[in-house]
């Protein structure tokens, strides 16, 4: 990865998105550009409906813009087939959600084995690599645990093991410590910075500065558009 | 895929047991009563079958009917309308094989200190031929018998049950029928029942004169009450009941305006009859279990759609981190199938075990043959893609952002 840490993994030009409401197309995205190349570590901040989960939800490719244009890798997402867009979602993009959103009835092995099933890998080694995952989010020895049965820290851990799992270049978070108290939330930003380091691209969004201050650069929103776009000062990044 | 898919429905399956199982038990009671009524009406097919193959092919009974004696009308039957000379007659007719003038009456039969109730079928040697009835050991009377009035028998295997010991040979035996003492010369093969549901084998068959002469008595000498044609063959049938027909109009001299003083019954017709008969019931019983499979399919794709709304987030999840709408539709339609399956597996096997009980309890025959047990698997089968399929698209057609949203 780090060989292709100046490469261009993020681009997106003029993108914006409406919403169809009861009263209306409703923007919630005005059309921004921003261009983040690979390794790069950004916080997605602004104040609540400023449109930043719109934002990742359409970097994800979770969702479609109704204008501009998104280059993911190079690729115009726009024009990619389902599958295709699936492909992506599967390998090239970890999404960590502020909900956690794992799936109740599986054990954490299960859980964050899931995108390899996808990916279309036998049992064996994706049990293999679930465990991998687990131990390297601190799990270890949780495999056979149901996610009601540990706590939210953990939950979001093995969250983001199984955002992890495809070796993906790209980690997309919408407030992952969103749920999580402040400690928590110290940990899993250390975890970020930890995948950050070994060149993973992560594109966070919080509403704090304390969480903030991890990421490299600083993206600010408000009303559907790109309002500041900075470098964190060097003396505010938290050291490792 | 399939292998982790399998377990994933199996678990989805196992996560709501009681709804499972409900959902299951239209499908069960759908295959169960397909099976079931498929056996049934098999076995009544197979049964009519059976017997219509112990009747013998191709044959015409002509029966006494009426005719004016002292001014009353005998009933059918009862007649002394038919004479040993039309069965002489009727064998020189063309396309005719065999034929037997036959006089049967019950009688008590007394062998030592059993006595038994039975058939007494007074004929001659080509009836066993007629109705190709083969001998299990001993030997047929023969023409001369019938010249000379032997007393001798033929008897069925119900007969012989009856009147003889487990174990005892009857062959050599002196039985009395009115005090006419016989000799059992030899035992026929068993045939079972007619398509009355009469015992065929509750007989024992002796020279016609015999019969007539020591047992029956006959008012007319030289009358018999049926006489069996058999053809040369299924084509050959209506020509010869024709030309039976005439024959015997023109020997009984009838007049033009006069009604057949006879009979004559085709056999083979009344058993296709019964055998059509079955085959309908078999098919209605079919239809109407059919429907059941039909409500247990709508019970699938009914609990399938409440399990895609209720795991409407589930698939939004799935679709985020890379499931494609081909793997949303085939975990659906795998648990469709597989509940479907699964409930046509039990359902076999209660179909079975309830015809097997029927025909423990009733005697009834049943046929469990294995196209209708594979029918029944291919159709639960279908069913369960046919009403999984609507559900599952429905699944896979969600938007992934509309899907995660979904509370
Ligand atoms: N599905 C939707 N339908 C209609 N309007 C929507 C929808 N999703 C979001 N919006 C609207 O779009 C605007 C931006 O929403 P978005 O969720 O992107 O904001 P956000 O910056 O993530 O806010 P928060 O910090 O509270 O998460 C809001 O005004 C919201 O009401
Ligand atoms: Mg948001």
């Amino acid at each position: 990865m780090a060989e292709r840490a100046s490469d261009e993994i993020i681009r997106v030009v003029g993108l914006g998105k409406s919403y169809i409401t009861a009263a209306g197309p409703f923007p919630a995205l005005k059309g921004v550009d921003l261009t983040i190349r690979g390794g790069e570590y950004v916080a997605v901040m602004g104040p609540s409906g400023s449109g930043k989960s719109t934002f990742m939800n359409l970097l994800g490719c979770l969702d479609t813009p109704t204008m501009g244009d998104y280059f993911l890798v190079g690729r115009n997402v726009a024009h990619l087939e389902s599958d295709e867009l699936a492909i992506l979602r599967n390998r090239t993009i970890g999404f960590v959600f502020q909900g956690f959103n794992l799936l109740p009835r599986m054990s954490l092995e299960d859980n964050v084995a899931l995108p390899l099933v996808y990916t279309r890998i036998e049992r064996e080694p994706r049990r293999k690599k679930a465990r991998e995952m687990l131990a390297k989010v601190g799990l270890e020895g949780y495999a056979q645990s149901l996610p009601a049965r540990i706590s939210g820290g953990q939950q979001q851990r093995v969250a983001i093991a199984r955002a992890l799992i495809n070796s993906p270049s790209l980690i997309l978070a919408d407030e992952p410590t969103g749920n999580l108290d402040s400690h928590t939330s110290e940990e899993i930003m250390a975890l970020f910075r930890e995948l950050n380091e070994e060149g993973i691209t992560i594109v966070l969004v919080t509403h704090e500065h304390d969480i903030a201050v991890h990421a490299k650069r600083q993206v600010r929103f408000l009303d559907g558009l790109i309002v500041s776009d900075v470098l964190t000062p060097a003396h505010e990044v938290q050291p490792c | 895929m399939l292998g982790p898919m399998l377990g994933e429905a199996w678990h989805a399956m196992g996560s709501n047991k009681l709804r499972t199982a409900l959902t299951m038990l239209g499908m069960v009671i759908g295959v169960g009563s397909v099976v079931l009524m498929m056996a049934i009406g098999q076995g009544a097919q197979y049964a009519v079958e059976q017997t219509i193959s112990t009747m013998g092919s191709n044959l015409y009974v002509i029966i006494a009917g009426w005719t004016q004696v002292s001014g009353a009308r005998t009933g059918g039957g009862y007649g002394f309308t038919l004479r040993l000379g039309d069965a002489d007659a009727i064998a020189e007719l063309d396309d005719v094989v065999t034929v037997a003038p036959v006089h049967q009456v019950a009688q008590q039969i007394v062998y030592g200190s059993k006595n038994w109730n039975a058939n007494i079928v007074g004929t001659t040697p080509d009836y066993l031929d007629a109705r190709s009835w083969a001998l299990v050991s001993g030997h047929a009377f023969t023409d001369e018998d019938v010249r000379s009035a032997t007393r001798v028998a033929l008897l069925g295997k119900t007969v012989i049950e009856n009147l003889f010991d487990p174990g005892e040979d009857p062959l050599g035996k002196i039985i009395r029928v009115r005090n006419t003492p016989f000799e059992v010369i030899g035992t026929l093969a068993p045939k079972g029942q007619n398509l009355d549901g009469r015992d065929q084998d509750d007989a024992i068959v002796v020279p016609l004169s015999t019969a007539q002469r020591k047992i029956f008595g006959v008012p007319f000498a030289g009358s018999v009450r049926s006489i069996m044609v058999k053809a040369e063959s299924a084509e050959a049938m209506p020509l010869v009941e024709k030309s039976v027909i005439a024959l015997l109009r023109q020997r009984h001299r009838l007049r033009e305006d006069q009604e057949n003083d006879f009979y004559i019954r085709n056999l083979a017709a009344a058993a296709d009859t019964a055998a059509e008969t079955t085959r309908v019931m078999s098919l209605l019983l079919g239809a109407i279990a059919s429907v059941s499979l039909l409500v247990g399919g709508i019970g699938i794709m009914n609990i399938m759609l409440v399990s895609v709304t209720e795991r409407t987030r589930e698939i939004g999840i799935r679709m985020a981190i890379g499931a494609r709408q081909k793997d949303i539709l085939a975990q659906f339609l795998l648990e469709a199938i597989m509940l479907s399956i699964t409930g046509c597996l039990i359902g076999l096997v209660l179909g079975i075990g309830g015809a097997l009980l029927v025909n423990a309890l009733t005697n009834m025959v049943i046929v469990i043959s294995g196209g209708s047990v594979l029918v029944a698997f291919a159709v639960a089968a279908g069913v369960g893609v046919f009403f999984g399929f609507y559900p599952a698209r429905k699944a896979a057609a969600l938007d992934p952002i509309e899907a995660l949203r979904y509370q």
